[in-house]
């Protein structure tokens, strides 16, 4: 087995992933989609960060083709969208962000079924089955009814079913929303395990923690296009800085301070019940009295996109 | 060749998949047949039950007044026209409801559409599925005949494919009011104003002839009926060259339904 060479290393070798050019999708009056242009190397961890409505889920349903561009070129695996979508759908996993799952099938059913619908050959069928049963720790639950199984088991599973078929590429679609820390932390785990393993994985979410603990690389998205990429280091260093000044106090105080900052344009943001002062070390004498921390990818996203996100 | 040329090669590419491949067909009904497996009491019970309710109200409430219809013994033409009835209620049933749970609760249709299986797979393989449970379902009024004096006969060995295509069609064309439908309310309209005036201008209880004009028209362009002569000849003995008119409604009006199911379910499906 070749040692592990990193991501950029796989990234540069291969032609890319993904690749959407100019995709423009429209509902209606309604622009989800406003000229998005991604490109996801082969073998990274691609994160899509960005709030609700900024056209992720969009942008992921167009990859499978139920969805289907306006304007644009896609292609996925060096397929065309949607014309070769099928040929495409063969060698590509989707873990989706709502739930569902045949209810009333166990857990062992319902991988069989979709193990058919992958085209894995009758032969290897159980054993794929039974290998992505213990990729979602849930060979213990293998004949439980969908029902009858917690959030957390049903999104493992969910997982399961998009891998039964060992994609080289996985979709996963807000991949922890709704989940508690601990159900949290076991599918981080296993997004990882897919990152060793140098399968691309497109990942959207709009939590910034998520983003930054996952991803190879961050396209930030808002309103439809892609504001700002690269790794989430990179991002931080060119749209915060390298350190942030965090002034607590009323919000009077507060409301003043930003007033000022506004006036020697500082880049600055409210942060709960403080002001944080972003490229803190280019202030030198001129700094408010605070806590200095580093920058983050919180402090860049709101920057680029001027929203709030929990 | 170079570096990279080489990776790409490398990389397994999975076979090549067409259209409406018997095994994206096996894989959806695959998943039927195991929820069938779970439910197959409820559903048999529903589709035998009530045709051989009015099966036996009419053949014996009817079969003390009247010994024969038309030409035809009662018991022979209630058993033949309640196996029609038999195929539309086990098709057009779960066409509509089926579709319509799958689709929009459970959106189980959105998780299988995400692999290598397009909307004309997907939609074809429910058909399928359904119109061969009506094909065996449209034998149990027969079943029941047996034991109020209907002779068996060789004939009765097409009911199944005349169910099947009969069946297809009924089961397209409720996929195709699942699609159109807002909510699910609105399947009462289908039943009370389409299905169950279909259902006794076909001949099934009584002769067309008896109606009025106008009214026996209707019963030219109702697939039903065409169901219901073709089955009656059948299991009869007395097929001759008109049931194979019959015959090409019944095969017109699957393929009319099943090309408007995909249509419109498949306009639904993706955006």
């Amino acid at each position: 087995m070749a040692q592990e060479t990193h991501w950029s290393t796989r990234a540069h070798a291969q032609p890319p992933a993904i690749s959407l050019r100019g995709v423009v999708k429209r509902f209606g009056s309604i622009v989800a989609v406003d000229g998005l242009d991604l490109q996801v190397p082969t073998g990274v961890c691609f994160g899509l960060l960005g709030p609700n409505g900024a056209g992720k889920s969009t942008t992921m349903r167009m990859l499978t083709a139920q969805a289907l561009a306006d304007e644009g070129e896609l292609q996925v695996l060096g397929y065309e969208l949607p014309r070769e979508s099928k040929q495409a759908r063969m060698e590509m996993g989707v873990v989706p962000q709502l739930d569902n799952l045949d209810v009333e099938l166990t857990c062992r059913q319902i991988l069989t079924v979709f193990a058919r619908l992958y085209r894995v050959p009758a032969g290897e069928r159980g054993a794929a089955v039974d290998r992505a049963l213990g990729l979602a720790n849930l060979t213990q639950r293998a004949d439980t009814i969908v029902r009858e199984l917690s959030g957390g088991m049903r999104r493992r599973l969910l997982v399961a079913r998009g891998l039964i078929h060992e994609p080289r590429l996985v979709l996963l679609d807000e991949p922890t929303v709704g989940l508690d820390p601990q159900v949290r932390q076991e599918l981080w785990t296993l997004i990882d395990g897919l990152r060793v393993r140098g399968v691309t994985v497109l990942m959207s979410t709009h939590y910034i923690e998520e983003a930054e603990r996952l991803a190879d690389v961050v396209a930030v998205m808002s309103h439809g296009r892609i504001v700002a990429q690269g790794t989430p280091s990179e991002l931080v260093r060119a749209h915060a800085g390298e350190q942030v000044i965090e002034v607590y106090g009323p919000p009077q105080q507060l409301a003043e301070l930003g007033e000022l900052a506004a006036s020697k344009s500082w880049q600055s943001r409210r942060s709960g019940p403080a002001l944080a002062i972003m490229r803190a070390e280019e202030l030198d004498g001129d700094a408010p009295e605070g806590v200095r921390r580093p920058a983050n990818l919180e402090d860049a996203f709101v920057a680029l996109t001027g929203e709030e996100i929990e | 060749m170079s570096a990279r040329a080489q990776a790409v090669s490398a990389q397994p590419r999975a076979p090549r998949v067409g259209r409406l491949e018997p095994a994206a067909l096996a894989a959806v009904m695959s998943r039927d047949v195991v929820i069938f497996g779970r439910y197959w009491k409820a559903t048999t019970f529903s589709s035998i039950v009530q045709p051989t309710i009015y099966l036996l109200a009419f053949g014996l409430g009817f079969g003390t007044l009247v010994k024969t219809i038309g030409h035809v013994k009662t018991i022979e033409y209630i058993a033949t026209g309640t196996v029609a009835t038999a195929v539309l209620f086990s098709s057009a049933f779960p066409g509509m409801f089926n579709t319509f749970v799958r689709w929009q609760f459970q959106r189980t249709y959105d998780a299988m559409l995400a692999t290598p299986l397009d909307v004309e797979e997907l939609i074809t393989a429910e058909i399928l599925w359904i119109s061969l449970r009506a094909g065996v379902y449209g034998l149990a009024p027969l079943v029941v005949g047996f034991a109020f004096g209907l002779a068996p006969e060789w004939g009765m060995l097409l009911i199944p494919a005349i169910g099947f295509v009969t069946g297809f069609g009924f089961a397209a064309f409720g996929v195709l009011v699942a699609a159109i439908a807002k909510t699910i309310d609105n399947f009462n309209y289908i039943t009370s104003a389409v299905l169950t005036p279909m259902f006794l201008v076909a001949g099934t209880f009584f002769p067309v002839s008896t109606l009025p004009d106008g009214v026996r028209e209707v019963a030219q362009v109702n697939p039903l009926y065409h169901c219901v002569q073709l089955v009656r000849d059948a299991s009869l003995g007395t097929l001759h060259a008109g049931d194979v008119g019959h015959a090409g409604v019944l095969l017109a009006f699957a393929l009319l339904m099943w090309r408007l199911a995909i249509w419109q379910l498949g306009r639904r499906l993706i955006d």
